[in-house]
């Protein structure tokens, strides 16, 4: 069986059901990635569409990698941000990507709420694989994933997110995520780096990173990009490794067996030291893994869902 | 051409009270207004439960033309205000060209008087090209039968070109509507900074964008003496500075646009672009706010920002879409829906903010339904209710977040100088 939800546009909106379907079936996916020949004809016939508004090797590659286990046809439209600006619209873009006869449209974009328009126009499924400062759910999800098979569960656990919060749409993915799986959430970054009324999302809000790591059983570092420093929103990055950067005194805060995350590229040495980032804690490289997995999961699932071939 | 309008509710905005009686109108003008007035040879209309309103009067609309008339031009546009009820409407000077000079404000009024439906009163810029800098011939604008001025869509930044801006206007008689926005606290803003604005992942626009550039031009309206209307307040802070202001004595009034008392920032949800006006649509407690400010009177005007864009400009990202709505046929509705109905405004006190405290504000006529005034009427069908459909608008833009959306309160008819430009929802070609 498939998921409740047509789309995955961002996990604010999805059931409790739908995210643990997802895990729950990420977990198959993940043993195929493991084997030798890693290929199932799951979705053979199928085309899967990724659309980047914006560059990100990592997250396409991971879809694609998802698509090709699969056995599913991949397609990749490369369309810069510029092309906006040039009236190419993105209801064109839906367009075509519908006459391509899609059956999964993988979107990645610099605008907020543009997944959901293209949801709006097209028949096929829309995966978010981020948009503006929205939601980025499959990294959400496959960061629960990871939390959940080194926790065995997410419910009580503490989880701390740390850095540019206002910018972040991992942070409102995980937060959205993991209140819902009954996680306690905490949040932390400058003033400046953090959004109104936060808390109203059912999580704590700190600008003292040591208060959210006090007894925390995850801590997921966010990417500092260091264009914000040009923006004004803080003095250096000097000041930022200071006073936010995760290091090793200050994962002493967190319980022993706390688990270190971060989406990646590192900026090591500002949000993270390399002495944190390469420690036994650290499962940042485990996490691409599962990132693979987890959207393996989700082509699977949002294609209809019949029986996962596992046998050969 | 005679006209008897019988047995309706008339509408005296200075009084703010309703009395029932007929009225006569012959050659232009109000001939006679009383009780059981003789039919002879005039074409009667029974008013009978309808309110008979001097003609509305929006002093704040778009109308696009010159330069963008795939949004909307002077013919459309008025087209649109009369199936809205509105007998005038003051459109501002953001065309393409602005206007900035007695030629642009000649055209307008001359497309005007060729194809409008409605009267045309023009907003001229306050500075050329509404850059901000240097400050436009005001006097020669005036001259032209531009009837106030402003930059509006873009906030005069420099805070001593406004000054002097206002020391020239006064010395003119001219009144200034700024358009109050620290562009500096907006950034990239397109949204309501607050809960939903981090929901959705939209770049804020906190109200004291609105607010600190409220603040300024009441100071330099003390300072100056010139008579200054904010246009468009939409936080309950902007209702605060200007009562304190009104209280102190300084000549200000002030606007506000019906979307703002009807939605909050929660209908950004879905990212319907429809939503997508500048200022943003507030929280709960600023519409609150701005109810409490037109029942105490801090707020003159009800003025619609009516903002035509295209269909294709509003298809895209929330982001990328223009900001603006549509206004001018859902205004009286949502008036009578959600401040009448709900007893925030009498329906002569609603009345009198669509009408004649919009002409005190201009310096036209109008406002006022007396012997002897020009025949600009309109009829309100305050009990009926109307489904919003887009698709019947006169106006060529269909950027409205109100579509489907049942409203209480209906303009039956409206009268510009005695003719009838708009019967039961039809416009008159
Ligand atoms: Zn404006
Ligand atoms: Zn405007």
């Amino acid at each position: 069986m498939g998921l409740q939800c047509k789309h995955m546009l961002g996990l604010q909106d999805i059931s409790v059901q739908d995210i643990e379907k997802v895990l729950d079936t990420a977990k198959p996916m993940k043993d195929i990635i493991g084997r030798k020949i890693k290929k199932v004809p799951t979705l053979r016939g199928r085309s899967v569409v990724t659309v980047f508004y914006e560059n990100s090797t990592r997250t396409r590659m991971s879809f694609d990698l998802a698509a090709k286990y699969l056995s599913a046809d991949t397609v990749g439209l490369s369309a810069s941000s510029s092309s906006v600006q040039k009236g190419e619209s993105l209801i064109d873009t839906a367009r075509t990507v519908e006459a391509m006869g899609a059956d999964v449209v993988v979107l990645r974009h610099p605008a907020s709420g543009s997944a959901e328009l293209l949801a709006k126009t097209v028949n096929c499924a829309v995966i978010n694989a981020g948009d503006g400062l929205h939601e980025h759910p499959t990294q959400a999800l496959l960061d629960m994933f990871t939390i959940r098979e080194h926790k065995g569960k997410i419910k009580g656990l503490k989880v701390a997110i740390i850095g540019d919060i206002l910018h972040s749409r991992v942070a409102r993915s995980n937060i959205w995520g993991l209140t819902k799986m009954g996680a306690e959430v905490r949040v932390a970054g400058p003033a400046t780096l953090l959004p109104p009324e936060m808390d109203k999302l059912g999580v704590k809000v700190f600008t003292r990173v040591e208060d959210a790591l006090e007894g925390a059983d995850v801590v997921n570092v966010l990417r500092i990009q260091l264009e914000r420093q040009k923006q004004g929103l803080f003095p250096s990055l000097r000041e930022y490794a200071q006073l936010y950067g995760i290091n090793k005194e200050r994962i002493a805060l967190a319980k022993a067996d706390v688990l270190v995350m971060h989406p990646g590229p590192m900026n090591r040495g500002i949000e993270i030291t390399a002495e944190v980032a390469d420690s036994q804690q650290a499962v940042i490289n485990e996490q691409v893994n599962n990132g693979v997995a987890v959207r393996m999961a989700l082509l699977y699932l949002l294609t209809g869902g019949e029986t996962v071939e596992t046998t050969y | 051409m005679k006209l008897l309008i019988k047995g309706g509710e008339l509408v005296n905005t200075e009084k703010c009270l309703l009395e029932r009686v007929d009225v006569l109108v012959d050659n232009g003008i109000i001939a006679a207004i009383g009780k059981d007035l003789p039919a002879s040879g005039a074409q009667v209309v029974n008013a009978k439960g309808k309110l008979v309103c001097p003609g509305l009067i929006d002093m704040h609309v778009h109308l696009r033309e010159p330069g963008y008339e795939a949004k909307e031009t002077i013919a459309s546009g008025t087209r649109a205000a009369a199936r809205g009820g509105f007998t005038a409407v003051a459109c501002m000077p953001n065309t393409n060209p602005v206007a900035d000079n007695a030629s642009v404000v000649r055209y307008i009024l001359e497309r005007a008087a060729a194809e409008g439906l409605v009267r045309v009163y023009p907003v001229a810029a306050i500075t050329k090209g509404s850059k901000g800098q240097e400050l436009t011939e005001m006097a020669d604008l005036k001259e032209a039968g531009a009837v106030a001025l402003s930059d509006d869509g873009l906030p005069v930044t420099d805070a001593g070109v406004m000054r002097r801006a206002m020391q020239y206007a006064s010395m003119l008689d001219l009144t200034i509507i700024p358009h109050c926005e620290e562009k500096s606290l907006v950034d990239k803003g397109v949204m309501n900074e607050g809960y939903y604005s981090t929901v959705l992942g939209l770049p804020g626009i906190p109200a004291a964008a609105e607010e600190v550039m409220v603040a300024r031009d009441l100071i330099l309206a003390e300072n100056t003496g010139c008579a200054v209307h904010i246009a468009h307040v939409s936080t309950a802070g902007s209702v605060e500075l200007v009562r304190r202001a009104k209280e102190k004595g300084i000549k200000v009034t002030c606007e506000v646009a019906p979307h703002h008392f009807t939605l909050t920032d929660q209908s950004v949800t879905g990212y319907d672009t429809a939503t997508k006006v500048n200022p943003p649509l507030r929280t709960s407690a600023d519409v609150e706010a701005i109810k409490q400010g037109l029942a105490d009177g801090t707020i003159d005007v009800i003025a619609t920002d009516h903002a035509p864009h295209t269909v294709e400009e509003k298809m895209v990202e929330y982001q990328y879409a223009p900001f603006g709505l549509v206004g001018l046929e859902t205004a009286v509705g949502l008036v009578f829906t959600e401040l009448v109905e709900t007893g925030v405004l009498t329906s002569a006190q609603a009345i009198a903010k669509l009408s004649l405290n919009a002409a005190k504000v201009l310096g036209v006529p109008g406002g006022i339904l007396a012997e002897g005034e020009r025949a600009d009427i309109t009829i309100i069908d305050p009990k009926a209710q109307e489904e919003v459909n887009p698709d019947n608008f006169a106006s060529k833009g269909r950027n409205t977040p109100f579509a489907g959306r049942l409203l209480r309160g209906v303009p039956l008819m409206t009268v510009v100088g005695g003719r009838i430009v708009m019967q039961d929802r039809r416009v008159m070609s």
